[in-house]
């Protein structure tokens, strides 16, 4: 019995690779496993080696796994690319129709016929049926954990093509368990516990979060690896009132969601690097007209088109700093898809009690890593909508005068009205302006205005600045990371304690403001501070080496090949860092 | 019901005195006076440049945004409150150079809001470059043996987009020019309104004198039917854009926002934010 599989199917772009993996997911989610998939894909409709790596276990987990059990190939690219992952006792089942040829390992290799008892059945398509059977062989598995999916995913075909699609996977599991003899469910798994949990993606729990946090439009422009938030929240914002505009271009995504937000609706919008390029001179409109404005980054490999379709945390930098001029931001990291979900309804509440953008940086791997979600609460989240005033509470303004949508407050944030409220009339302009928004180039109106913008993201009230583990008063080693990087820091942090390292790890979930006074002690008690970060340059170390000092101590761990950090990455790296026998 | 006094709200224009850009102001103020708005009702929303302050000079909610983006940030703020009217206004290097998509994207996904274009060919707060309405020729500190680029007509552009109300007027005719205004308002659908409004102090070809001498009333036109829309584009073409009136307009299409299942016939800004509980299970759900 193993408590842990880690299963890869992999094959050429357009073939159901993506499909193949969902189905397998879903049914073992709903016998209580946790999942984390992660797929290796290119910027291509067809054609392409693409695969989908899943974990499954019976304890939560956030990262994918160094290794590989099993490995399903539709071609002998799948094999060639990926049987360095197989452990030995690994296999590799493979379509016979390819003829594979068997890699320099000790994984055996399998051949079942996948596509050819699939055309005999009907049709090649279901290939990927009789692959998910073969596995249930490996696995001991009755093959009637899957009947429910596949009466969900073909039931509207009719019963015919449920019936064709359950014989494939049976099928499957026949000629599997002919193959390995006596040795079914040579990896069998432990039970799990039954619970029902979600899964989902990051951009499904931003877009779920969204409307939770009560957002009720959305204007975007199609962007991997952002476009599935638009595409859930054209399905769910109809039937509560709102909807989503697909725009001509990135600059109009961003207008019209400050023109909506202005206008006095929840909007977001979302997009990836290149997106956020282009929005950063709205941003800045955002920043200095005092409009709400939720953004997305789900970043991928920069500059450019760089690498669309893979994992990097490089715009870090551009979304704290971009735009030009200085203005109030605030730029979340949600590490979890859990916090995306809270987060992302959260944004929501500070754009409007802190009336300036708030972008919520996640990254490829979050954003579109499948996996297991304890179920989400929404009693949890809240609506605040800060200083917003109400129709007819107003008092009357005198003859031309305007309202003081800009008033210099202590806090710095000054009274909003919407369009349609009476004697809430003001100028809005993108040029530097008075109390009452009409244009001004006063030094001491300047000065004022920009004192008073300022201000209000002094301090502001976040919950969990950082997500903190730290068992250790005075650790060898503070690991700092942010958004995806969590589970691979988790799994080396529990090696390096089994080393006899002593490890607190600190995950940043608000990066500006930058939570200074949470980071200065942890850094300060751990003998090394390492920063594990997906970009060349280290950008988290450096901003955290601007705010809390003690710049020698402060190492980097950078991964920038596209890929996420594996565990052991992390483990090693982080072993490295104590080669002169300080520990 | 307001006076169109009540649109006025004292602020001393920066125009230059001649500029076209004050009939404009006055049009909009007596249209919507005219329409039966109130200030509060009013969201006028402008682009970049000289034109670009008229939300500022119109008591009204007033949104100044940033160059050629003034139809989305307008779009944004109808999408969220319907019961809104929503002006969009710039200037010709705002809406036909920098700001182009967002017009032709806005003419084909037809939000009910009304664009207003004063368009005096040539850069005027940036004193006096080309712009993308400067004939061939024209004379300009960025074109100074003269501009080799063939001018866009906004008219021809819009129809061609799928325009459901394609409008030009001359800024000293302040009559037509209010009684336009007022169509488009009225008008269930993206009106653009381009607006002679000439720059009296960079543009000396394109002058008052030269527009009353080249620009032909579509009324004067025997009967000019602006339902016809081959009509209207073989008008455009033999007059070389230079019509005034109401060149097209189509009351059949419906709007953006009428298109759309269940959108919400009240502000969207005034809805619940809130959801049942039932109402959130049911979408998780949908994860397990």
């Amino acid at each position: 019995m193993i408590n842990q599989l880690s299963w890869k199917v992999g094959g050429q772009q357009g073939e159901g690779i993506e499909s193949t993996g969902e189905i397998f997911c879903i049914a073992l989610n709903r016998l209580g496993y946790y999942l984390y998939g992660y797929r290796h894909f290119s910027s291509r409709i067809k054609g392409g080696h693409t695969n989908n790596k899943i974990r499954v276990s019976t304890t939560q987990n956030r990262s994918i796994s160094d290794d590989l059990d099993i490995l399903i190939a539709f071609d002998q690219e799948t094999i060639d690319v990926n049987y360095e992952e197989l452990h030995d006792n690994g296999i590799i089942i493979a379509d016979s129709k390819f003829k594979p040829v068997p890699p320099d390992t000790k994984a055996v290799l399998v051949s079942i016929p996948f596509t050819e008892i699939a055309a005999d059945l009907g049709t090649s398509l279901m290939k990927n049926m009789v692959a998910i059977g073969s596995t249930c062989a490996v696995l001991g598995m009755n093959i009637d954990v899957f009947s429910g999916v596949v009466n969900e995913i073909f039931g509207r075909k009719g019963e015919e093509i449920v019936k064709k699609n359950m014989a494939a996977i049976e099928a499957g599991y026949e000629h599997m368990k002919e193959a390995l003899a006596g040795d079914v469910g040579k990896m069998m798994l432990e039970e799990a516990d039954g619970k029902k949990r979600m899964f989902m993606i990051g951009n499904d729990a931003i877009a779920l979060g969204a409307i939770a946090g009560g957002c009720r439009f959305m204007a975007a422009y199609p962007i991997t690896p952002a476009s599935e938030i638009m595409e859930y929240l054209i399905k769910k914002l109809p039937p509560l009132g709102g909807t989503v505009i697909q725009t001509e271009d990135e600059i109009a995504a961003a207008t019209m969601a400050i023109g909506a937000n202005y206008g006095g609706v929840r909007a977001i919008t979302a997009s990836a690097g290149p997106g956020l390029s282009l929005k950063m001179e709205a941003i800045g409109l955002s920043g200095i007209t005092e409009t709400p404005l939720v953004i997305v980054d789900t970043q991928r490999g920069g500059p450019s088109t760089g690498l669309p379709t893979k994992q990097e945390q490089s715009d870090l930098m551009a979304m704290i700093y971009g735009t030009h001029g200085e203005i109030p931001k605030i730029v979340m990291a949600p590490s979890t898809v859990e916090e995306a979900f809270y987060d992302t309804a959260e944004a929501f509440n500070l754009a409007e009690e802190y009336q300036c953008p708030v972008i919520i940086l996640s990254d490829l791997q979050l954003s579109l890593g499948k996996q297991t979600v304890e179920p989400l609460d929404y009693g949890r989240v809240e609506i605040r909508r800060g200083k917003l005033q109400q129709q007819g509470t107003l008092p009357v303004l005198e003859g031309n005068e305007y309202y003081k949508r800009y008033e210099v407050t202590e806090d710095g944030i000054s009274p909003r009205v919407v369009p349609g409220m009476f004697n809430g009339i003001h100028h809005v302009t993108g040029v530097e302006h008075d109390e009452s928004g009409k244009p001004s180039e006063s030094a001491v109106n300047r000065k004022s205005q920009m004192d008073k913008r300022m201000r209000k993201i002094k301090k502001i009230s976040f919950k969990t600045p950082v997500y903190k583990n730290t068992p250790h008063l005075e650790p060898d080693l503070l690991i700092i990371g942010f958004i995806s990087t969590r589970g691979g820091i988790e799994e080396a942090f529990g090696r390096l304690e089994a080393d006899g390292v002593k490890v607190n790890h600190a995950h940043i979930r608000l990066l500006h403001p930058f939570p200074a006074d949470e980071m200065f002690p942890l850094v300060q008690s751990a003998k090394k501070v390492v920063v594990i970060e997906n970009n060349a340059t280290g950008q988290l170390a450096n901003i955290l080496k601007m705010n809390v000092g003690q710049i020698n101590k402060i190492n980097s761990i950078l991964k920038y090949d596209g890929n996420p950090f594996l565990p052991h990455e992390i483990y090693a790296q982080c072993k490295e860092l104590f080669t002169d026998g300080d520990v | 019901m307001a006076t169109f006094k009540e649109f006025r709200n004292n602020v001393k224009p920066n125009w230059c005195p001649g500029c076209g850009d004050f009939s404009v102001q006055a049009a909009i103020q007596r249209a919507a006076a005219n329409v039966g708005l109130v200030p509060d009702e009013l969201a006028i929303v402008s682009g970049i440049g000289c034109s670009g302050r008229i939300s500022g000079y119109i008591k009204s909610y007033g949104f100044h945004g940033i160059h050629g983006r003034c139809l989305p940030i307008a779009q944004g703020v109808k999408m969220a409150n319907r019961e809104l009217t929503v002006i969009a206004s710039g200037g010709d290097g705002d809406g036909f150079a920098i700001g182009m998509g967002h017009t032709l994207h806005s003419i084909r996904r037809n939000i009910d809001i009304t664009y207003i274009v004063m368009d005096n060919q040539i850069y005027g707060l940036t004193k006096g470059q080309t712009s993308p309405r400067s004939a061939a020729g024209f004379k300009t500190k960025s074109t100074p043996k003269g501009s080799i680029e063939q001018a866009v007509s906004p008219m021809e552009l819009a129809l061609s987009a799928g325009a459901t109300f394609v409008a030009q007027s001359f800024s000293t005719d302040l009559k037509d020019l209010t009684a336009i205004i007022e169509a488009g308002i009225r008008h269930k659908g993206f009106s653009l309104i381009n607006v002679f409004s000439p720059c009296v102090t960079y543009n000396k070809i394109n002058t008052y004198d030269w527009f009353k001498e080249n620009l032909t009333k579509l009324s004067t036109i025997e009967q000019y039917d602006p339902s016809d829309k081959q009509q209207a584009m073989q008008t455009i073409m033999e007059h070389d854009g230079l019509v005034t009136g109401i060149i097209y307009q189509d009351s059949n299409r419906q709007s953006y926002q009428e298109l759309i299942p269940g959108y919400k016939e009240e502000g969207l800004s005034k809805a619940d934010l809130n959801l049942s509980q039932e109402a959130f299970d049911q979408m998780a759900g949908e994860f397990m």
